[in-house]
């Protein structure tokens, strides 16, 4: 009898706390997305000088603000979901570090009416902070336990803009080109030119460049209204190569 | 009771075959650089050793033929079993930059990989202090067994996987119980039959659950195979690499770097050849059709081919075939093909001969397993094309992971040398990886400079081309002044392809950054202070990485870390600078920091506990007296020696490889020989106790090898190789003889003066030669091959300088 009423006090605490400590978990997390976002603003102000601007667009960083990056993570990483650091989704990928996934973001310029296609879904990510930005967006990915688990994220997420695909990113979407960005988000040896002939003119790619865990430097190709294509190479840091030059 | 000499030498030739596999194994799951800080850090389980029988060296004496076996029994259990634990846990290189929980991990790879070297110490270093009149010979039986244990575990890997070698080596601990267990004179009898036994069948029983190798999940192999459709079908195993090639038929490789955006075709089927489970090269279906190459002809290394005609080419580094393909493309009269792995060519040539075309059967295509700088040198031949391929994968030497490989590919003596191959205009063309800010490019560049001030060029910048796409670059070195039809082409090239001029002769600010925008004209201004001798020196000096031209003395062309920039470099890690960071040359830096604390830790471990030492439960005045007055000139003498030998080994491997033409011959016969020679000398020194003649014969035989090496390799180069590695054994023995008296001389002495302190002697010459191994690397790459032997010189005579009277 004793064992009973411990019992149904422990689901009578539980009743009453349950609530309250779900409620303060989504607060901690909020507070750290703040923070973090606090942190991107602050480590671009201090690059500034090469990203040629001292903010990012705002609704880039209310986008950032608003995905809650900790559903993106394996449980086991949650603690260091608003790190600002990459992390292992499994399959050997990552989810990217949300300074470079800011900049990226940004470098596309998107409108609320725009149409993006990305090459690499990973976790689902970068695909629900362009799906704050865009109208629609539709993500491939290669690797199908990852394509899997980022569709029902998404889903469970009620990202109703984002439509997934499970197969090769080379050739596009074609039956949804043209598109106004493009964002390569996997390791890409070269860039595909199905891509660039899937992309509207004045339309932006952006392709990060490197290995696992870091960026080497990204890849902005931007085709202009005669359909001519220029490439720009940034680097997501501000560092002049040379002492005494600034 | 003898010393068990045999076992000694087993056990020793079994630990150094074991260490070597290891960094094998461990290039295989991880990544090279990191298999060298973990291997370097468990070695210092031969400092704990020392520490730990300094401790309890006597109550061991007493048992030694129990402790001994359990030791080897130790190590044969250990060394297999570790492993197979160590590829349990999570450990992930890549996230150590990003401050986690992987330290811990790391901690625990040491700890795992540790114990095997600690038990084959511990049987070395009680041998020693147990059978003090024989420690010359023990020393003696210790190299031997070394040498042959580095020549066997490289033949080894030519017939065996890497899983197999390592259940061998298991074995082989056994085996060396069983040996000691007969050399003593043990009974029962039985148990060395059961050992006998359990060491001839292990292999077999353990090949029957041979379980899989787990490479890192961030490793190329292992991501590309995630891809849907992906198999594995073919693999091949040896010294030089584990190869696994894999076909995608579902969603195809097209591997063509740095391919122009405007190509208007993609590359036809290819099967991707993964060495380690990385660096990613592809053999390409060749139907023989030439529509099916035109993409060929949009990369950065196709410009050579538009200033010549049908030329005579020579590709180092032919691997899969690409550039012969493209060679082939543009109708090459006659292609030398330079291939280092004969297992890739042999993927070629046999396995894949279809799907590959027959590729390296065609009449005007001949194939070489060589060293493409010992391919070079060896030759007569000149060409008209040198193709220098693009040898690296991407990711890794965008991390800095190559930061401390030797490459004698890229060095100044190596451009003058193709240069020299070349028929009058003949071009060389090097392609590297794109880096922001530019490095690879721009040192190529500063190379190439050299090179040809060196031939004595007075205007080395008519003679160069540089331009660069997206993601690569390539040089041209023309033997030759370039020609305005020259640079016509060259503006033709580009501009069809989108590809950037980053420099010919003429060239103004306003061509170089047309297409691939970067934020400034680096590569044009990197050039153009390259090529002012006035302003070279500064800019080399202001910029930020080190782009100053690799030598054979410093053949360190990925290493372009500064010191100067590390702060700032820190600084910018977590906003995506850190990849500017040099991740191989930090992690030698890294290894250094753990090795020197934990080499401290065993050297004054036996210090802080010398009253329990060697069994005696307290103090004595004697022992108290004898740690006080022999501390100083012990530790200096065996630290001098670990030092000194493992520098002089390690550069004298570095100056051979350019003579034996292949690294794994110097690698075998230059430790082999060190070990064997230096073995030799241990053994003769019980006939000759004075130190004064080996350490003069070091001196003066190392100094002169520094200036006559050259020239006689010079003149030598061209005979064949057996007769090559004769001569080079031949060079070793004097210099390893000398070297192999010093270590039993001290032994001796201090056995005389201080009997106690010989296990620990033993420590603290385990530790050195850690700490050895780590300097002699950072040594080379800020002073040279050449100042490292000077310093191991200095350390020799430091060592005769406080070796102390008899009494």
């Amino acid at each position: 009898m004793i064992r009973f009423a411990n019992i149904t006090a422990i689901v009578f605490l539980i009743l009453l706390f349950g609530p309250l400590s779900q409620a303060e978990s989504v607060d901690k997390y909020a507070h750290l997305r703040a923070n973090l976002i606090r942190q991107i603003e602050n480590d671009v102000y201090a690059t500034s000088s090469y990203l040629n601007k001292k903010k990012l667009g705002s609704r880039v960083m209310q986008a950032m603000a608003t995905v809650p990056r900790h559903k993106f993570v394996p449980n086991r990483l949650i603690p260091y979901a608003y790190n600002n650091r990459p992390l292992p989704i499994g399959e050997g990928q990552t989810i990217s570090q949300p300074y470079i996934v800011a900049i990226m973001t940004d470098l596309l310029k998107l409108k609320p009416s725009d149409v993006v296609l990305e090459i690499g879904t990973g976790s689902g990510y970068q695909a629900a902070v362009l799906a704050e930005l865009a109208e629609q967006v539709y993500t491939i990915e290669i690797i199908e336990p990852l394509h899997k688990s980022a569709t029902k994220r998404l889903a469970d997420l009620g990202y109703s803009n984002v439509t997934t695909q499970l197969g090769d990113g080379y050739y596009g979407w074609l039956e949804q080109a043209p598109f106004d960005a493009i964002m390569v988000t996997a390791a890409a040896g070269q860039v595909p030119p199905p891509l660039i002939r899937q992309l509207k003119p004045g339309g932006r790619m952006i392709i990060p460049v490197g290995g696992a865990f870091m960026t080497q430097f990204l890849l902005l190709i931007e085709k202009r209204a005669d359909g001519s294509v220029s490439t720009r190479q940034i680097l997501p840091v501000r560092f002049v190569p040379l002492t005494g030059e600034h | 009771m003898r010393p068990p000499f045999i076992a000694i030498a087993l056990l020793s030739g079994t630990a150094l075959s074991y260490e070597i596999l290891l960094i094998r194994l461990f290039s295989i799951i991880q990544w090279h650089h990191f298999a060298y800080m973990v291997i370097s850090l468990s070695l210092l389980g031969y400092g704990a050793s020392g520490a730990f029988l300094t401790l309890a060296g006597k109550r061991f004496s007493h048992h030694f033929p129990a402790v001994f076996m359990t030791n080897a029994l130790l190590f044969a259990i250990s060394s297999v079993a570790g492993f197979l634990c160590v590829q349990q846990i999570p450990f992930n290189p890549l996230e150590m930059a990003w401050g986690s929980h992987q330290l811990f991990y790391l901690l625990l790879l040491y700890l795992l990989l540790s114990v095997p070297f600690f038990a084959v110490a511990n049987c070395i270093g009680l041998t020693l202090v147990s059978f003090t009149k024989n420690i010359p010979r023990i020393y003696s039986c210790d190299l031997l067994g070394a040498g042959l244990g580095a020549l066997a575990i490289i033949i080894l890997l030519f017939l065996v996987s890497p899983v197999t070698a390592l259940y061998i080596i298991g074995s082989a601990g056994l085996l060396s119980a069983a040996v000691a267990m007969f050399e003593c004179r043990i009974q029962p009898r039985w148990i060395v039959a059961l050992l006998l036994f359990s060491g001839l069948s292990l292999p077999f029983v353990l090949h029957q659950w041979s379980p899989l190798l787990q490479l890192s999940p961030y490793k190329s192999l292992r991501q590309t195979l995630a891809v849907v459709g992906t198999e594995i079908v073919a693999e091949r195993s040896s010294p030089l690499g584990f190869l696994t090639v894999v076909q995608s038929p579902v969603i195809p490789f097209r591997q063509a770097p740095g391919l122009s955006l405007n190509a208007p075709c993609e590359p036809p089927a290819q099967l991707a050849v993964f060495t380690d489970g990385e660096g990613l090269s592809v053999i390409t279906e060749n139907d023989n059709r030439q529509d099916s190459f035109t993409y060929m002809d949009y990369l950065t290394s196709a410009l050579p081919y538009h200033l010549l005609s049908r030329p005579s080419v020579l590709v180092l580094g032919a691997g899969g075939g690409a550039d012969v393909l493209q060679a082939r493309y543009f109708a090459a009269d006659r292609i030398d093909a330079v291939e280092l792995n004969p297992q890739v060519a042999d993927l070629v040539k046999h396995t894949f001969k279809d799907f590959a075309g027959d590729l390296y059967r065609a009449e005007n295509i001949h194939l070489h397993i060589d060293e493409a700088r010992s391919f070079v040198a060896g030759g007569k031949r000149k060409y008209d094309l040198i193709q220098l391929a693009l040898l690296d994968a991407f990711s890794a030497s965008s991390a800095g992971l190559y930061a401390l490989s030797e490459s004698y590919v890229y060095t100044t003596e190596a451009l003058i040398e193709y240069i020299d191959h070349l028929h009058p205009n003949g071009l060389l063309a090097i392609t590297r990886w794109i880096k922001l800010p530019p490095r690879d490019a721009l040192k190529l560049f500063a190379t190439a400079v050299a090179a040809l001030e060196e031939m004595g060029v007075q205007e080395p910048g008519r003679r160069l081309i540089l331009i660069r796409s997206w993601k690569t670059s390539t040089l041209l070195i023309k033997n030759g002044m370039l020609t305005p039809q020259d640079i016509r082409e060259l503006q033709k090239f580009c501009q069809k392809r989108s590809f950037d001029l980053a420099y010919y002769p003429g060239i103004g600010v306003a061509e170089a950054n047309r297409y691939n925008l970067l934020d400034r004209p680096y590569f044009f201004a990197g050039t153009a202070a390259i090529l002012d001798r006035e302003q070279r020196e500064d800019f080399f000096s202001r910029y930020k990485f080190n782009l100053k031209p690799a030598t054979d003395d410093r053949p360190y062309f990925f290493h372009f870390f500064k010191w100067s920039s590390l702060a700032e470099l820190l600084s910018l890690r977590a906003k995506g600078g850190l990849p500017l960071l040099e991740q191989g040359y930090l992690l030698l830096i890294v290894t250094l920091i753990q090795a020197i604390p934990a080499s401290l830790l065993f050297i004054l471990l036996p210090l802080w506990f010398g009253g329990t030492i060697v069994g005696h439960r307290r103090p004595t005045p004697s022992h108290a007296t004898s740690i006080r007055s022999e501390r100083w000139w012990v530790v200096t003498y065996f630290f001098s020696l670990g030092i000194a030998f493992l520098f002089i080994e390690i550069a004298f491997i570095q100056k051979f490889i350019l003579f034996l033409g292949h690294p794994l011959y110097a690698v075998g016969v230059v430790i082999a020989g060190f070990l064997l020679f230096a073995g030799w000398g241990s053994n003769f020194c019980s006939r000759q106790p004075s130190l004064h003649l080996p350490v003069a014969g070091i001196t003066i035989i190392a100094l002169l090898y520094l200036n006559l090496l050259p020239t006689i390799f010079h003149h030598l180069l061209r005979l064949p190789d057996p007769l090559k590695i004769f001569i080079s054994l031949g060079l070793i023995a004097p210099l390893a003889f000398c070297m192999g008296m010093p270590f039993p001389l001290g032994l001796t002495r201090l056995t005389n003066r201080a009997p106690e302190l010989l296990p620990w002697a033993w420590g603290i010459n385990g530790c050195a030669s850690v700490i050895s191994a780590i300097l002699a690397t950072l040594g080379a790459t800020h002073f040279g091959f050449s100042a490292v032997v000077i310093f191991a010189v200095g350390f020799y005579i430091l060592a005769a300088v406080v070796y102390p009277r008899e009494i």
